[in-house]
């Protein structure tokens, strides 16, 4: 099982270590750094690395390496799974997972960390658990604490530990009852140069913000489920229900949690909403080219897609570009040839382009490669697969919206 | 107010300071302090000397103070184990605490000091909170008992606490459950002789209803726990697999992939007929595709698994090419590993996507990437016959391009294609020959030197060519200098009047000028092989090569089944059996699949299925005393029986045949019965036939388990053979008999290409299967393997009787050994006769075929010696007593169909037997008589 746990940061210091079992030496760190140092860009990092006496199992997450070393032959994806939770559940106590954060909150990183595992076989991971467990820092506490000499840290046993439903504590109780969800969807799409779909996914997560008394039943149905392409649950639904009925029933945890992700496929005709018309040559024996790429929306009911950002990968005969954008800002960056176009939100009455001249080395070969467009972009209050949930609540007595 | 303050202190009496305000009255200055010391301590700052002072906190009503002093106790008492003792007091008394929170806190903490003198004390506290009320200590303690057995194994076995956590395993609350199956999975991985995890259905029952209950983490090591288990039969196996299923739906992708890895194994044994078997293949698909979809890493290992799960089973993915596009921000090891699954998984249906989509990444940024997409090119070009014409004409574009790399990798995979489709695309040598000048890299090279000299004669410049890379012979890599010698060799032998001197100068080169022994070694061999009959250098030479097939990249069928079982772990990432690469020897236990049931084989015979416990009913073995008292007496007045029983025939041999694979699991080799044909005559043939139905067939099988088999022993010394040292045994079990070998590599090389052949010995024993090392074998490495065997091989009387002369070979040489069988694996399952038979026969043997012998010092009853034998196949007919004397009457019958019919006479006060053996080839007498010792006196 996970045998130690080091934080390190992008410079490669190590600044935090965590022993389940007997303390492996800093020393085996050595053997990442080395592969960090191959793989030059530190997402290229392999995940598994052996090294002659231990694995090490690594994610790296906003700017910090998880390197945990492992012993035993373990399944790979509880390893990575778990340091992911330990990831958000920093993220969940400190409002961010960086290094400053860590460092600020030592104590309760290494009480949280002793909580979490044991042995290295999990221990407890829900958020709600490990609340009850050991407290969330709050100015207001450390002020309160640093008087009355209280600490953050529970004593008693927590009433979800052990119950049926774990992920929920008793005695939940609210003013204000209500139930948030989000329907987050997001398009992977590939589009070759003539504009036809080589393949398109959906992503979608509902995320849920539930602040209900005591211990609110509830179901929520699909429009058309058969759209989904594959689900996977957060552990408080029903399966049994969902197979029978397709109605995701269930007690929430209190608080935030991702109640359901899925996948719909290109199967279903995903519609993407926006297209690209794009002119980009590279003349031959002038070391120089032309780049002109227009986006613009296409049908999607009405809504405003905002956020647009273009990013392209130029080939590495590029020097530098010279463009002129009628909205947005552009920037290029001549080392790592990637060309960043903020375009914003666009108008349909006015379509942003950006064209220009692109330099060349001279004396280079014109260049072969189609510099792929990277595209993201963010459309509010539209379920591209269509989807509406509806809710019913059992027990609270209250009625709740959704919000997309 | 942050705790970054606690890094700041670093002035010099840093550890002074700290000690005064441990020593300090006031609570909260002590916290404080032990906070700072905390904070040092991680990362990796040495304040082990302040000892004393933090355990003196320990005492303390403030649980966060405790936690604290307990964080800082599992790292430094190790360095302190004096000192630690001093805790020991407060750790006892805090497992009798009320508050079930610290009582956890204290055996969790205790089971962290690994100290030895700690561990004693541990195990009342720890026994006490294995049966604690509260469930949140139970199974704290259950991981505990692991932890233990990590530090002392001795002492959790002496103090029993293996059976506990057995116990454990059928505790109310799911999460004992799991952390009990986590604990002892951990324990039995270090210890994978112990059989703690013998599953059967009730406890397999138990761990589907914790499964539904317990956290995520719980599910994982149910799952795996589950993964080892072996169903009796289909319909278990498909019960299993429907609780399985709605775990595919988990959040946690962990989750996922050990219920794909439970699903996969357990598929193995339903049928493909089966309705559900469509159904579980078409689940399966879906919670795959999305694994993609998480973060990087986990899609790698995702990617790695469903490398293998693509390869064993296609036709679950095989809908889903498109999910392995390459994004253009995946990280280059995700982008690897796509590649590699979109070419297993192509096919005439989607190949012009994904040819499409290689030629665009063919033109990517990263090298790596774009040489194993030109690579991919040429696989799908060997993969899909119908499309190679449009890869070779894709290779040809990317090798218009010039870019250097992607001209070289497409020149290497070109020579596959000309291997695959001779005589197809020579049309493009030309253009290949365009880009002689730009290739650097040792590989292309000596591809494109293989492609001129196996095309010479199409090539009109070939010679020209050649010679342009002669010139700088001494530079090139080796692989090119052979390549090269080779190429020139063949333009020779095709244009001998032009190329002369050209193939004298590199012979020369290559024999005289170079230090390399395998240059050195082909050269002469060309020279001899070209001096002295130029026409056998051309049968040589220029012989037909054989055609290569994409088989080449595939995983080897027989390590990809066990990779299946080891689906979501290390060994799925690297591709490799565990013990191929985990720490040190602890003997990890190989797995299999299941074998499938419910196949043709079962389906002929369905009354062989094993259905019901055990298959046959035992016969009744002793008859009445009297009985056989007066049969005895009428021996002279019983009606006679014409003729000595006769081998069975076949259709019963080939009844327990199959019953004795299903129950095997298939392992074994099949068993084939002798046919009396192959008797041999001097050892003494039955005679008579036509009385096999008189032949009590369930004595046969009455008996299951295996015979008794002698512990192994070194039958060929390593310094007799080279350093490999083979000791082993023979065993027979179910019907089949199988020699269990050992073999050690104790030389300094590796060694492979294992084979086994048996000389012509006198019941015809031959190996049923060939001797199947799957991996080479490595210095200091030992394998165990299992031969099956079967007696059909060919027949020739050796002396002694039961000499067995093998041949080993390998790569290194071959070795000759002899050694002796027991009889006793010669005694098939049906030996039984029926009463009224054996006293015939054994009235109708003359009495010089009887021997007698004594079995000396063997202190067992009548009933425990008949019993005994009987798991021998030594079957007793009948048993009455004589004057205070046990006399059993025994039979049996060996593969070649001679029976031996004995009387075993035990005097209770007497340790020794005394044994009559009754048999038409007495030749056996004195070999049967040896068995019937070894099986006795063990």
């Amino acid at each position: 099982m996970i045998h130690s746990l080091f934080l390190i940061n992008c410079s490669g210091d190590i600044f935090l270590e965590k022993h389940w079992k007997s303390v492996v030496s800093q020393s085996v760190c050595d053997y990442f750094f080395e592969a960090q140092e191959k793989a030059i860009d530190v997402e290229n990092v392999p995940p598994v690395i052996s090294t002659p006496h231990h694995y090490l199992i690594s994610i790296y997450r906003d700017k910090i390496f998880f390197v945990s070393v492992i012993q035993t032959e373990v399944p790979p994806l509880f390893v990575i799974e778990f340091l992911h939770r330990v990831a958000d559940t920093f993220q969940d106590y400190f409002g961010e997972c960086s290094e400053t954060a860590i460092k600020d909150n030592v104590v309760i990183v290494y009480e949280l960390l002793e909580e979490m595992l044991d042995n290295g076989f999990p221990l407890a991971t829900e958020s709600n658990i490990l609340k009850e467990l050991i407290k969330p820092p709050t100015i207001l506490r450390s002020v309160v604490n640093s008087i009355t000499g209280s600490s953050n840290v529970g004593d008693t046993l927590p009433t979800g530990q052990l119950s049926n439903i774990p992920w929920r504590r008793a005695g939940v109780k609210y003013t204000n009852n209500e139930a948030y969800f989000d329907v987050i969807e997001e398009i992977d799409a590939i589009i070759d140069k003539s504009g036809s779909t080589v393949f398109a996914e959906i992503q979608g997560v509902i995320d849920s913000c539930i602040k209900l008394s005591g211990m609110p039943d509830l179901s929520l149905s699909f429009m058309n489920p058969r759209l989904l392409d594959d689900v996977s649950f957060h552990p408080c639904i029903r399966f049994k229900r969902w197979e029978s009925e397709r109605v995701l029933s269930f007690i929430p945890p209190d608080g935030n949690f991702r109640l359901i992700s899925y996948r719909v496929s290109s199967q279903n005709l995903v519609a993407i909403p926006v297209y690209v018309k794009h002119m980009i040559s590279f003349k031959e024996n002038t070391s120089s080219g032309r780049f002109d790429v227009t986006i613009g929306p296409k049908q999607n009911m009405g809504k405003t897609v905002e956020g647009v950002v273009m990013t392209v990968h130029m080939p590495k005969a590029v020097l530098n570009m010279n463009l002129t954008a009628t909205q947005g800002s552009y920037t290029f960056d001549p080392v790592t040839k990637v060309l960043t176009w903020d375009v914003g939100k666009i108008t349909p009455q006015k379509l942003p382009n950006l064209k220009g001249i692109v330099n060349l080395q001279s004396g280079a070969p014109k260049p072969e490669e189609n510099p792929s467009l990277n595209i993201q972009f963010k459309i509010q209050q539209l379920a591209i697969s269509g989807e509406w949930g509806i809710l019913h609540e059992i027990g609270a007595g209250r009625t709740s919206w959704c919000r997309k | 107010m942050t705790d970054s303050k606690y890094f700041t202190t670093t002035k010099k009496g840093e550890i002074f300071e700290l000690k005064a305000e441990l020593n300090s009255d006031k609570k909260e200055k002590k916290k404080e302090a032990v906070k700072k010391v905390i904070a040092s301590m991680t990362v990796g700052k040495d304040v082990s000397a302040l000892f004393p002072d933090v355990v003196n906190c320990m005492q303390t009503d403030n649980l966060e103070l405790k936690k604290l002093v307990y964080l800082y106790l599992m790292n430094y008492a190790k360095s302190q184990p004096d000192m630690a003792i001093m805790a020991v007091n407060t750790f006892v008394k805090d497992c009798e605490d009320p508050n079930p929170l610290i009582r956890a806190l204290a055996v969790r903490t205790m089971g962290c000091i690994r100290v030895d003198k700690i561990t004693e004390y541990l195990c009342e506290p720890l026994r006490k909170c294995l049966k604690d009320e509260d469930p949140y200590v139970r199974k704290t303690a259950a991981v505990c008992v692991a932890k233990l057995h990590d530090i002392n194994a001795q002492l959790v076995e002496d103090q029993g606490f293996l059976d506990t956590l057995k116990d454990l395993i059928s505790d109310s609350n799911p999460m004992v459950v799991a952390n009990a199956v986590a604990a002892l999975s951990e324990i039995a991985e270090s210890h994978p002789s112990s059989n703690l995890l013998d599953l059967n259905p009730q406890s397999i029952n138990k761990l589907l209803t914790a499964l539904n209950e317990c956290t995520e983490w719980g599910q994982i090591f149910i799952l795996d726990c589950l993964a080892n288990y072996m169903p009796k039969d289909d319909r278990e196996a498909q019960s299993i697999c429907e609780r399985v299923t709605p775990r595919l739906s988990h959040a946690n992708s962990a989750v996922v992939l050990s219920a794909v890895k439970v699903l996969m194994k357990f598929m193995e044994m339903l049928s493909k007929d089966l309705d559900y078997y469509g159904t579980l293949l078409k689940k399966l698909a879906p919670p795959l595709v999305t694994l993609l979809s998480a973060e990087p890493e986990l899609q790698y290992v995702a990617l790695r698994n469903i490398n293998l799960i693509v390869q064993k089973r296609p036709e679950i993915l095989k809908h889903e090419m498109k999910v392995f596009f390459v994004k253009y921000n995946d990280p280059i090891y995700v982008k690897l590993e796509k590649l590699d699954i979109m070419i297993r998984l192509a096919s005439q249906a989607n190949i012009a996507q994904v040819l499409a989509e290689l030629k665009e990444y063919a033109t990517e940024v990263d090298v790596d990437f774009v040489r194993k997409a030109v690579r991919a090119i040429g696989r799908c070009a060997i993969k899909v016959e119908q499309s190679a014409e449009r890869c070779v004409s894709t290779l040809l574009d990317l090798i218009q391009t010039k870019v250097n790399y992607v001209v070289q990798e497409a020149i290497v995979v070109i020579k596959d294609i000309f291997r695959k489709y001779p005589n197809k695309y020579e049309s493009v040598i030309a253009t290949l020959c365009e880009n002689l000048d730009s290739l650097d890299e040792p590989e292309a090279r000596a591809a494109m030197i293989w492609i001129v000299g196996e095309y010479a004669e199409r090539i009109d410049n070939a010679d020209e060519l050649l010679e342009s890379f002669l010139e700088g012979f001494h530079d090139e890599s080796t692989q090119v200098q052979l390549q090269l010698l080779t190429a020139i060799v063949k333009l020779f032998l095709k244009k001998p009047t032009e190329t002369q001197e050209l193939v004298q100068q590199v012979l020369s080169l290559a024999t005289q000028d170079s230090d390399n022994p395998d240059l050195r070694d082909r050269g002469y061999i060309y020279w001899r092989l070209l001096s002295t009959d130029p026409v056998a250098a051309k049968e040589v030479v220029l012989a037909e090569k054989p055609l290569i097939s994409e088989e080449t990249d595939l995983i080897e069928p027989t390590l990809l089944d066990e990779l299946i079982c080891y689906i979501g772990t290390l060994a799925s990432v690297y591709h490799k059996p565990p013990s191929a690469f985990v720490e040190g020897s602890r003997g990890v236990v190989h797995k299999s699949l299941p074998p499938r049931t419910g196949s043709s084989e079962s389906a002929e015979s369905p009354d062989t299925a094993p259905s019901g416990g055990p298959a046959a009913d035992q016969p009744s073995v002793i008859p009445t005393q009297g009985d056989l008292l007066g049969d005895l007496l009428n021996l002279d007045l019983g009606p006679p029986v014409s003729g000595p029983p006769m081998a069975t025939s076949t259709v019963q041999m080939g009844a327990v045949d199959l019953l004795g694979d299903s129950l095997m699991g298939g392992s074994g080799g099949s068993f084939t019965p002798a046919p009396s044909t192959t008797a041999p005559t001097n050892v003494g043939a039955p005679l008579g036939s036509g009385l096999g139905d008189l032949f009590d067939l369930t004595g046969g099988v009455g008996t299951l388990s295996g015979s008794y088999v002698a512990p192994k022993t070194v039958w060929l010394p390593a310094m007799k053979a080279k350093g490999l040292e083979i000791s082993g045994t023979f065993s027979r079990q179910v019907g089949s008999i199988s020699m269990d070998l050992v073999l050690t590599n104790k030389a300094l090389q590796v060694m492979s290409d294992f084979a086994i052949q048996f000389n012509r010995n006198s019941f015809g024993l031959a190996p049923a299967a060939p001797l199947q090392v799957h991996a080479p074998l490595a210095p200091n490495q030992s394998v165990e393997i299992s031969l099956p065997l079967n007696t059909v091989g060919s027949v020739m009387k050796m002396e002694p009787l039961n000499n067995l002369q093998v041949a080993v070979k390998n790569n290194i040489d071959v070795f000759y050994f002899s050694t002796l069988y027991p009889l006793h694996i010669l005694f098939v399952e049906d030996g039984k006769m029926e009463r009224q038979m054996f006293l015939a026969t054994w009235k109708d043997m003359p009495n010089e075929n009887e021997t007698q012998f004594q079995i000396k010092d063997c202190s067992l009853n009548a009933d425990a010696v008949s019993s005994k034998l009987q798991g021998s196949n030594i079957f007793t007919i009948a048993k009455r007593n004589v004057e205070g004397q046990d006399m059993l009457y025994q039979s049996l019958k060996l593969t070649n169909g001679i029976w031996v019919l004995a009387e075993l006479r035990i005097q209770p006060s007497n340790p020794s037997f005394t044994l009559s053996l009754k048999c038409r080839a007495p030749e056996v007498s004195q070999y049967i008589y040896q068995a019937y010792e070894t099986i006795l006196k063990n």
